[in-house]
């Protein structure tokens, strides 16, 4: 078995309309240093092994369904499970 | 013309379409479940508003899955008219028949009141009984309504007059380029985030919506007499 989290944020080149919200939100709180938050989706999966590659199968779910490529980018980690 | 209109778990502006198409433009229409597998015997195929699969994931993401939808693809590539609005232009661009993707509206907020469009291009089966450039009333209510595509596709959309509908003055949404709807490539498929089907009576604000339709009606009539 593994262990697998996946962030889902937009793409640099895309406006993040809600965490320009949050960073006036804790600017307000008085915590000026911080220069920017962008809020994403995180997704925790476990996955049977199978012959399919770990990669493979976490890369077709966030192409297909987890991420939409043409505004939002991914990164995963894996872990397994001994 | 037959149309049929697509529910989804959450769809909830299936009974506005079928009232404008049915009621008003007196053509025939059924509603079509996301689990049916055929759309034989329709002439049309129209997505209506709402929250397919409760918006979860991302607006319209989920509802790309369903059963119904490898039919409504087969139906695209045959070149029959399909039309999304609001929630319908999510899925179209999750589906991939339409480009670009929308997003979260700039100011955060849910929009919902009527907006002034602009038809950027009346040469096509969706708007040809409008003017070129004509100024239309059509109401718009969504929360994710801001339509985004990179630089490349945006030209395309240019090269190709694929730019449809745009806000007239003001864009409710912060829409690239005020875009409100577009339609592919071979003219078949059309999106956008206003809802023509809500502006079919005076009784309702406007009937600048019927248009719409009558022109998808009046373009079925001239290919099955040319065919």
């Amino acid at each position: 078995m593994y262990d697998v989290k996946v962030y889902v944020t937009y793409k640099d080149s895309v406006l993040d309309p809600q965490g320009e919200a949050v960073k006036g939100a804790v600017h307000r709180l008085g915590v000026r240093e911080i220069e920017e938050i962008r809020i994403g989706k995180y997704f925790e999966i476990k996955v049977r092994k199978t012959n399919r590659p770990i990669e493979i199968v976490i890369e077709e779910i966030c192409d297909k369904l987890l991420a939409n490529v043409n505004m939002e980018t991914y990164r995963y980690e894996i872990r397994e499970e001994v | 013309m037959k149309f049929a209109v697509i529910v989804f778990p959450g769809s909830n502006c299936d009974m506005d379409l079928l009232w404008a198409v049915k009621d008003i433009l007196g053509e025939e229409a059924e509603y079509v479940r996301h689990d049916a597998d055929s759309l034989v015997g329709f002439d049309g195929v129209l997505i209506p508003g709402g929250f397919s699969y409760g918006d979860y994931l991302r607006c319209g993401a989920i509802a790309r899955f369903s059963k119904v939808i490898q039919e409504v693809i087969r139906f695209a590539d045959e070149g029959k008219p399909v039309f999304g609005t609001c929630n319908g232009f999510q899925i179209l661009t999750e589906v991939g028949l339409l480009p670009g993707a929308l997003l979260r509206n700039d100011s955060l907020h849910f929009v919902c009141r009527t907006v002034r469009l602009n038809v950027a291009n009346n040469q096509t089966k969706f708007t040809s009984e409008y003017q070129k450039n004509e100024i239309i009333q059509l109401p718009v209510a969504h929360g994710e309504g801001k339509y985004y595509c990179d630089e490349v596709t945006l030209k395309q959309l240019k090269a190709n007059q694929q730019i449809v509908f745009t806000y007239a003055d003001e864009n409710p949404n912060g829409s690239l380029e005020n875009i409100a709807g577009i339609i592919n490539e071979k003219g078949n498929v059309l999106g956008m985030m206003p809802h023509p089907e809500r502006a079919v009576e005076s009784l309702l604000g406007s009937n600048d919506g019927l248009i719409f339709f009558k022109s998808i009606i009046k373009n079925y009539g001239k290919v099955r007499a040319n065919g």
